[in-house]
């Protein structure tokens, strides 16, 4: 009985470790299981010449679907707009499941190199990111991520390019705009210390706010077993005097600390990054809670521009919901997907491979403006990494407003 | 630190602990009684918070906003309705998955157990999608104040409960027909047998109240940690056996203590030493405990005969 128990112990950690991994964030880090299904025969696409066969994996299920599923959904509305305009690029879009599981992802990824995929949107989260970007560098095949934004992804691969911003930009971002707006004078930061990014923005938000004199008191972790309990944590920054809370996390812990900290009558400003977005839509919150929150976040679903009204509403009579920030980013890379191909001048009857060579070339030159990003465009460097400037948001009576 | 925050992570400990303890009682019994440990308690939990979320939204609109019966009654309704469903589908489990096992060996039953604790999980996911509902708490946000100290109407919800529960489950097992039946299957199922008692029976009643805890539970979970998500019950119903095997799997009295002992270490952990390693101190506090009395706080050493 004794071994019974132990043995049952032990199996009660493993699930608790994998528990950590598969839930909630789209960025758990997760390497290692990149290298070694890939590679195996590269170049297999088959064009058909008549549309650019674009793949990309996802969350479909699972835990982390509401992120997988929006990037489809909002790839597959670009698509549908420039397939109708019926110009010399029409792409045919795939999605495969990868259940924000590395391995399953490299399944994925096969999947779509079946189905001859010619160009690549890489994967919606990171930790399956990881994996199949390393596959894309290997056999060729030119990937733009939605949304993977772990420096890992692009890091060494000439042809993957983010559309989101990578995790140090937003805590370089964030402690700028606190910085420069003068938000605060004492800030606490909370952080989940089992995963990629949030630990990526923390450590970039520390080291920009010393740079700029902006006073730190304080930090304290959880993590995805601690997701629970945040008085702990909130009665340390109120020690501490904090004014300010920095919140590089997703809104589902975020929004137990909003409703922890009003319990106990503690009442400092919020600033979250784009992982708060969706906090407006959790059912049954009381977003009067959210109000005064202040997030960074590259897309604005109530933002007034044509473009932005226009996807929302198609959006929204497609599939009965406002799309959030994910669904932006895919749409975005189908668009620079086609202002590059145009550049470029690649035809559908290219192989992988060219289309790789020429993407590379034409994609640090473009200057491309989407839903996300400003006026003044978005650009990309040749490490892949993209350059466009966050939106400050607040909250204010249940919607947000720009803070500019 | 003064002595304020000292007392208020002690309610925050308790709190957290009660739950713990609720749920561990859960594990306990059924493990106390059919020698199985049942991992997906933790997701009948969920079900648990599901069912009263749902049934706490569709009525709340039905009543005047403000009046007495809009706060009550969503409320109670939520609760019983969840109880109800949560012991159908326990019995309903342990008929399906574990009967035919009885006789199979315990390593079996336990990977069934994981089976239908995933099993859970993905079909909530079907039917609730992985967004995040939030919860609000079936006694509403209010609060009491005790002298500087503000402790929050769940929380004192939730520990009152627990002691009911204990207090409640403690004269059951000792008093009642069932309760000794069940204390006597769990002694020895064959002699049990003998004696005339119906094992299935006893079986599937200690399925079908662990459940209706595991119900309870889910409902103060959900009302003291808002947000409500389909593995929201996975980590604390593993914490809540760890809890469980601290005080002595089998021990009613242990399951409160580990419980309680588990929430306040957890907190103070995170307090006093450092809130990254919060977990790991209480693991090793388990470890240590194991080491020194390795049936648990609580539990009866059986020495077994070769």
């Amino acid at each position: 009985m004794k071994k019974l128990l132990s043995l049952a112990l032990a199996l009660a950690m493993t699930m608790s470790l994998a528990a950590c991994g598969g839930g909630s964030s789209s960025s758990a880090s997760q390497s290692g299981a990149a290298s070694s299904a890939g590679a195996s025969s590269s170049g297999t696409s088959t064009a058909t010449g008549a549309a650019f066969k674009l793949g990309g994996t996802g969350p479909l299920t699972g835990g982390a679907s509401i992120y997988g599923i929006a990037a489809q959904r909002g790839a597959q509305i670009a698509v549908e707009e420039i397939n109708a305009l019926g110009g010399d690029i029409q792409f045919e879009l795939r999605y495969e499941d990868d259940v924000h599981d590395a391995e399953k992802a490299v399944n994925a990824y096969n999947a779509l190199k079946e189905w001859g995929m010619q160009i690549s949107l890489g994967s919606v989260t990171s930790t399956p990111g990881i994996s199949t970007s390393a596959l894309n560098y290997a056999d060729s095949i030119f990937a733009l991520t939605p949304s993977a934004s772990a420096p890992d992804v692009i890091e060494g691969k000439d042809n993957v390019y983010q559309m989101c911003f990578s995790d140090p930009n937003q805590g370089l971002a964030s402690a700028q705009y606190i910085s420069e707006q003068n938000l605060a004078e004492k800030v606490f930061i909370i952080w989940k210390n089992d995963d990629v990014y949030s630990t990526g923005i923390k450590d970039k938000f520390v080291a920009e706010a010393e740079t700029l004199g902006l006073n730190v008191v304080g930090d304290a972790t959880f993590t995805t077993d601690t997701q629970t309990d945040f008085t702990v944590q909130l009665t340390q920054a109120k020690q501490a005097g904090a004014d300010l809370l920095f919140l590089p996390m997703y809104y589902d812990a975020a929004s137990l600390i909003l409703s922890q900290a009003d319990a106990m009558g503690y009442d400092p400003k919020i600033f979250g990054v784009d992982g708060m977005d969706g906090i407006l839509t959790v059912e049954g919150f009381d977003i009067s809670l959210a109000e005064g929150v202040m997030l960074l976040t590259p897309f604005n679903a109530d933002a007034e521009d044509e473009a932005t009204k226009a996807f929302v509403t198609k959006y929204q009579e497609k599939y009965n919901e406002v799309p959030n920030q994910f669904a932006a980013d895919a749409y975005d890379c189908v668009y620079a997907l086609k202002l590059a191909l145009e550049t470029a001048g690649c035809t559908p009857d290219m192989s992988a491979a060219d289309l790789n060579t020429k993407l590379k070339e034409v994609f640090p030159t473009i200057n491309f403006t989407g839903l996300t990003g400003d006026g003044a465009g978005i650009t990309w460097d040749a490490t892949g990494a993209v350059s466009k400037s966050p939106k400050g948001m607040i909250i204010e009576n249940g919607a947000y407003v720009g803070m500019d | 630190m003064d002595l304020l925050t000292l007392l208020d992570y002690l309610i925050r400990g308790l709190s957290l602990g009660s739950i713990y303890a609720i749920i561990a009682l859960g594990y306990t019994m059924v493990y106390g009684i059919a020698k199985m440990l049942n991992f997906a308690h933790g997701d009948v939990i969920m079900v648990g918070g599901y069912i009263c979320f749902f049934t706490m939204s569709g009525l709340s609109s039905t009543f005047a906003e403000g009046s007495m019966a809009a706060a009550v009654v969503p409320a109670l309704a939520g609760v019983v309705l969840s109880m109800v469903v949560c012991t159908v589908l326990g019995v309903v489990i342990e008929g399906l998955a574990y009967k035919p096992l009885r006789q199979a060996p315990s390593l079996a039953v336990l990977i069934t157990a994981i089976g239908v604790s995933y099993f859970l999980q993905n079909a909530a996911l079907l039917l609730w999608s992985s967004s995040p509902k939030y919860f609000s708490p079936i006694v509403g946000s209010g609060q009491l104040k005790v002298g500087p100290l503000t402790i929050s109407h769940v929380t004192l919800v939730t520990i009152v409960a627990c002691v009911i529960i204990m207090l409640a489950l403690t004269s059951f097992t000792g008093r009642t027909k069932m309760g000794k039946a069940m204390r006597a299957v769990s002694e020895d199922k064959g002699a049990a047998q003998l004696m005339g008692i119906n094992v299935n029976r006893t079986i599937s009643m200690t399925f079908a109240i662990g459940s209706a805890l595991a119900a309870i539970a889910g409902v103060l979970l959900c009302s003291a940690y808002p947000t409500l998500t389909p593995t929201t019950g996975s980590m604390p119903g593993i914490k809540a056996f760890t809890a469980a095997v601290f005080g002595g799997i089998g021990s009613i009295p242990g399951a409160l203590l580990g419980g309680l002992l588990l929430g306040v270490i957890e907190i103070f952990a995170g307090a006093y030493i450092s809130t990254q390693l919060s977990t790991a101190v209480v693991f090793g506090v388990l470890i240590i405990v194991l080491l020194v009395k390795p049936a648990g706080l609580l539990g009866k050493t059986v020495r077994e005969k070769v």
